[in-house]
């Protein structure tokens, strides 16, 4: 059949060096023309091997490890870590320490949200977006510089409370930074959300519906911009969050533009929860008094989840009783949402496929671990 | 064999012109992208930084000049130069004064629009002859889109055509009436839009897509090869700023003298400006969003523009 010859599917390799795959992911794309008929996404460029190694490790040497998960929250993992072994181990955690916590982390949010939100625009063409987010990403960095020295990986959060206590000043620094923050936000939705062109590349594209998006094992904003009102600070109500008033920003139709711009309207609930768990903290230790250097929780399991910028990252951690876990594994929520990309590129064409990409927000670190 | 000397020496002109047009459009636009991105630019080599591009040309020159194992060799190497000798003889028929071209027939407005459309071919054989996907991909769209937003430009100058009442862009100059800004301005917007997808920029550069197909019909290139399609990109951007002053604005607006060569420079830095700021304000539109842009919003403008011309010169 002469047909058959022009009806070929053009197999096109995109990644794991290409400028929208966000890090090292790999798509190999059978194209019809311009429109995708499979997108198979092929990942472990970047494993490290992280949760062969926690188990050579004490159960504190796994910290500076949770970091190099999700690069660009580090906090999540090393929380969603600590709340885990604080499980296993029986550790409380002081109140300040509690608070410190909810405060890095909200602050982390904002800074991965600003990161992804940037993509977003970078991904449909529009570079200056990527810029401006950065700033306000760059402004929550430094906060982070000043609290641990670290701008990436801070391993801030230990198992029993926090690495150090807030220096003079730094509560002041960012609620003052809180209130400047909303103004740049603004000027970010109508940047990206406002342009014609952006709302014609993101809104209706990679649509997923609250029943997918629950079928498929959808977390954080991908799930949450179907609809879905999953938030584990809300469903399981850890650490101080109950004390803390907050919305649960959802979606109405599920594409990239309600994905990308759940992370936008998160950031102003985040901002809300900052100035909130400032005022409230009270004075007092940061770190419980009596931790053993070598942490050895009894024989058995524990398994903690938190709600990180990219949806409910778990910690399961099993222990034979010594000092080194038997095993740690990490339900990441960046490997369960980016494995969508699957079933939500075929029938677009392939300018949209950096867009879907970018709306389910992956970080490689976290996907290959 | 005068004038051959003079086309001889008139060529070797214009490629410096072309250039230093270049060498200037890339140090302009890294400043103003700069300054919207709330960073400098460029600012270590030379005065505020104006020697970066020669910095990145020298760089470029001495780069390794690449060629992919499989690529169709000839057509490969060949190909830069088709696209950058129909995009540099854009210049030839620009009215830089009044009643002077370097070059200048009864039809040299067309000659302006019709020619560099022939860099269409020379990037659809690039992308193919590199033997890449992306390449392949990137000058297909190149093709498809050059020849879409042909038409509403054609369309837009056929207006100016028609109240000047000739098709040479120096006659256009000359025949240059301060009303046609009111009457042209739709022609003036289709023209200055369909220039920016003309010239493959942003929000319009598809055939390059930096976040879809990495760097598209180029994608393979590197070296001067690479080099020679950059300054087609920014040589054509300034070649539309010169003949949209030229014609659209009558030069400096018909001044005579050094106000009207200020003016003209001046419309056309700023039109190069407004081509950087739309590039980097805005995303990249869809394939199907670009078609329909040019065929449903771009071409009817341009067909109603021209109808209103010809009411009023009958008029």
């Amino acid at each position: 059949m002469p047909d058959q010859e022009f009806n070929q599917e053009l197999v096109v390799n995109v990644g794991p060096q290409h400028p929208s795959t966000h890090g090292v992911g790999r798509i190999l794309l059978n194209l019809d023309g311009d429109i995708v008929r499979k997108a198979e996404l092929i990942i472990g460029h970047l494993h490290r091997g992280i949760e062969k190694m926690a188990e050579n490790r004490t159960y504190l040497q796994v910290v500076p490890l949770t970091d190099r998960l999700d690069y660009v929250g580090s906090m999540y993992a090393n929380w969603a870590y600590c709340r885990a072994v604080e499980k296993a181990a029986a550790i409380d955690v002081p109140e300040r320490a509690e608070y410190l916590r909810v405060i890095v982390c909200e602050m982390q949010r904002i800074a991965s949200h600003m990161m992804s939100v940037g993509s977003s625009g970078a991904d449909s063409g529009a570079f200056t977006v990527f810029v401006y987010a950065f700033d306000l990403r760059e402004r929550i960095v430094e906060l982070f510089e000043q609290l641990c020295g670290a701008r990436l990986t801070y391993s801030y959060v230990r198992p029993g409370g926090v690495a150090f206590d807030a220096p003079d000043g730094w509560a002041d620094a960012v609620l003052a930074e809180m209130r400047k923050l909303p103004t740049g936000l603004e000027e970010l939705d109508k940047l990206l959300f406002g342009n014609v062109i952006a709302r014609g590349r993101l809104k209706g594209v990679g649509i997923m519906s609250t029943e997918q998006a629950i079928a498929w094992g959808a977390t954080g904003p991908v799930a949450r911009g179907s609809g879905v009102a999953l938030d584990i600070r809300r469903q399981d109500a850890y650490s101080v969050y109950p004390r803390i008033g907050f919305d649960v920003v959802v979606g109405d139709n599920g594409d990239a533009y309600d994905r990308a711009r759940c992370r936008l309207l998160e950031c102003f609930e985040s901002v809300r929860i900052i100035e909130q768990a400032i005022t409230q903290m009270p004075e007092g230790p940061i770190l419980t008094d009596g931790i053993p250097r070598l942490i050895a929780p009894p024989k058995g399991d524990a398994y903690a989840r938190i709600e990180s910028a990219r949806g409910t990252l778990g910690v399961y951690t099993v222990s034979d009783g010594g000092a080194k876990p038997y095993r740690v594994h990490f339900r990441s929520p960046a490997f369960c949402n980016v494995s969508l990309i699957s079933r939500l590129a075929p029938s677009h064409v392939l300018s949209d496929l950096g867009v879907i990409l970018g709306s389910l927000d992956p970080v490689f670190g976290e996907v290959d671990r | 064999m005068r004038s051959y000397l003079f086309g001889v020496l008139w060529g070797f002109a214009a490629a410096i012109l072309i250039a230093l047009t270049a060498l200037f459009g890339v140090w302009w636009e890294r400043k103003v992208a700069g300054r919207m991105q709330m960073r400098f630019g460029p600012q270590q080599a030379g005065p505020a930084g104006v020697l970066q591009t020669l910095a990145d040309t020298v760089k470029l020159v001495v780069k390794e000049d690449i060629t992919p194992n499989l690529a169709d060799v000839p057509v490969f190497k060949l190909m830069p130069y088709l696209v950058f000798v129909p995009s540099a003889s854009a210049f030839a028929v620009i009215p830089f004064a009044n009643g002077w071209a370097p070059f200048n027939t009864e039809a040299s407005a067309l000659f302006f629009l019709a020619v560099p459309g022939m860099g269409a071919l020379g990037m659809l054989l690039a992308g193919w002859a590199s033997h890449n996907t992306y390449g392949s991909l990137g000058g297909v769209r190149a093709a498809a889109q050059l020849v879409s937003y042909e038409l509403p430009r054609t369309l837009s100058v056929l207006s100016l055509v028609v109240l000047a009442g000739t098709t040479s862009a120096v006659g256009i100059r000359g025949a240059w009436q301060w009303w046609w800004i009111v009457v042209l301005a739709p022609a003036f917007a289709v023209y200055f839009i369909s220039s920016i997808a003309e010239v493959n920029r942003g929000p319009f550069d598809l055939p390059e897509a930096e976040s879809e197909l990495v760097a598209g019909y180029f994608v393979d290139y590197s070296g001067i090869r690479w080099a020679i399609f950059m300054m087609v990109e920014y040589s054509g951007i300034v070649a539309a700023s010169l003949f949209g002053a030229a014609t659209f604005l009558g030069g400096g607006l018909g001044i005579p003298g050094p106000l009207g060569v200020l003016l003209f420079v001046a419309f056309t830095v700023a039109f190069t400006t407004m081509m950087i700021w739309v590039k980097w304000s805005f995303p990249r539109l869809r394939p199907d969003q670009l078609m329909s842009f040019a065929w449903k919003v771009l071409t009817p403008v341009a067909l109603v523009q021209l109808l209103v011309a010809g009411v009023v010169s009958a008029l």
